[in-house]
């Protein structure tokens, strides 16, 4: 198993050089936005894989409540998933946060503005950053239902959110796949896309393994903490 | 007996304890009524720059007099264990959160009530839209906050930092909701939004109150009794 996820880690070391060099170096410039247009590379890649992981986290969260009371074991672990998918959400956000704002700096000469993918996005973020902070702030046992309940309200909320600003304005550039008839981009640019999306999907899975084992372990050895304490319980009263 | 005498005997108690000692409702609307003076000290405004910031320091007021009243909501029936004993009684966990709701919900909609009269003397506030209307919104945004919030403090009562907590998760759930709210509410005030757009807002005002209260009503039960 630690084989497996250290030839992960090197593989996905790998294409994330290749990625750099298709995006850095490869790329023939952008005619209108100059070099600033390579942190597209960066930018969509995360922004994509950071609407994946809150879906992983949802599921998690049902699961777990699903199973809470039925297979605590089987709960434990869903609640691990969540945990981990969260963080790597965080994460993943706010590359594309600042990413983004640096672009917008460059493009529109502003760092922020409200627009609907924007501030769904910063929702996202800031929904997920209070998820994290309530789980450190609640108290040991309920941690787990608590974070699972704010997780059903994060799922339902961002969608609200991004229906309602639609309505209120819009600046963001159109989708860039399935965005229209002009959506998609140049052959030339494809490449270093794909090796960027490939390199960060895999970087997102290595540390979401990586953060899923720790987590396990954590549980496991409260557990056997709280059996040890039984058991010393047990012979006092003997 | 049925589910709304339970909720109606959840928040008949809730009236009778505020009713003994008023301690959420004058803390509210003090505070509300320090936020307003403090922002029209600050801004000065002219009559035509308050139509236009009115709608959203009255909502902000209200959101914050909401958060310090919620706080105290559910630490009463912490007092003598009262929670432990709600959740052993064979009423349904989700009456016990309605009834609250609709206790604080009350309590905030006295406030604006007091407050409103207030907001037209410190801002010079004179409308130019359909007043009226802001007696559908008030109540739309109302439940807004109060139902999230009222669950979340909830919530908040199983975590370290309680008074921490309510804010930090109540405002980016209600972030939709309070742009509709403000959106609405400056666009009755300053007459310049389109009048099927404040129509748009209430809807999405109302759908939001419609999607909250049936998720926070489901999953009461599971925060209540969250070991």
């Amino acid at each position: 198993m630690q084989l497996v996820g250290f030839s992960w880690f090197l593989a996905t070391l790998a294409v994330l050089v290749i990625g750099f060099r298709e995006a850095i170096f490869l790329v023939p410039t952008d005619a209108a936005q100059g070099d600033l247009g390579r942190t597209f590379y960066y930018h969509v890649p995360t922004a994509m894989l950071s609407l994946l992981f809150p879906y992983i986290n949802f599921a998690a969260s049902l699961a777990y409540l699903y199973w809470r009371r039925r297979d605590p074991l089987k709960a434990l672990t869903a609640d691990a998933l969540a945990v981990t998918s969260a963080e790597v959400a965080v994460v993943y956000a706010s590359i594309c946060l600042i990413t983004g704002s640096i672009w917008g700096r460059g493009t529109w000469g502003i760092w922020w503005t409200w627009d609907p993918r924007l501030t769904s996005m910063l929702l996202l973020w800031l929904l997920y950053v209070a998820y994290l902070i309530t789980r450190r702030l609640s108290a040991t046992g309920q941690t787990s239902t608590i974070a699972a309940v704010l997780s059903i309200f994060a799922a339902v909320d961002v969608p609200i959110v991004y229906m309602s600003i639609r309505w209120w304005r819009t600046q963001h550039p159109a989708p860039v796949f399935g965005g229209g008839p002009d959506s998609g981009m140049a052959k030339s640019m494809l490449p270093a896309f794909y090796w960027n999306l490939a390199a960060f999907a895999m970087w997102g899975i290595f540390i979401m393994f990586f953060r899923f084992v720790l987590e396990r372990r954590r549980q496991i050895a409260e557990q056997d903490a709280a059996l040890s304490v039984l058991e010393a319980s047990l012979e006092l009263t003997q | 007996m049925s589910y709304l005498q339970h909720v109606l005997d959840h928040l008949r108690k809730d009236l009778r304890l505020e009713w003994r000692s008023r301690d959420s409702v004058n803390g509210m609307l003090f505070f509300a009524l320090l936020v307003v003076v403090v922002f029209s000290l600050a801004f000065d405004p002219t009559a035509a720059e308050s139509r236009r910031i009115a709608g959203g320091i009255l909502w902000v007021a209200i959101l914050f007099a909401t958060i310090t009243a919620l706080n105290q909501s559910w630490t009463r029936e912490q007092r003598n264990h009262v929670l432990d004993a709600q959740r052993m009684a064979p009423s349904p966990a989700s009456a016990l959160f309605l009834g609250k709701a609709l206790a604080n919900m009350l309590f905030v909609l006295v406030v604006e009530a007091v407050l409103a009269p207030l907001f037209i003397i410190f801002y010079n506030l004179h409308a130019l839209g359909n007043v009226w209307l802001l007696l559908l919104v008030m109540p739309l945004g109302t439940w807004a906050l109060v139902c999230n919030g009222t669950f979340f403090a909830a919530l908040g009562l199983r975590t370290r930092n309680r008074e921490l907590m309510l804010p930090l998760v109540l405002l980016p759930i209600s972030l939709p909701a309070l742009l509709a709210m403000i959106q609405a509410a400056t666009g009755i005030l300053t007459a310049e939004l389109d009048p099927i757009q404040v129509k748009l807002w209430v809807q999405l005002l109302a759908g939001y109150d419609i999607i909250f209260t049936v998720v926070c009503l489901l999953l009461f039960d599971t925060v209540l009794s969250a070991e």
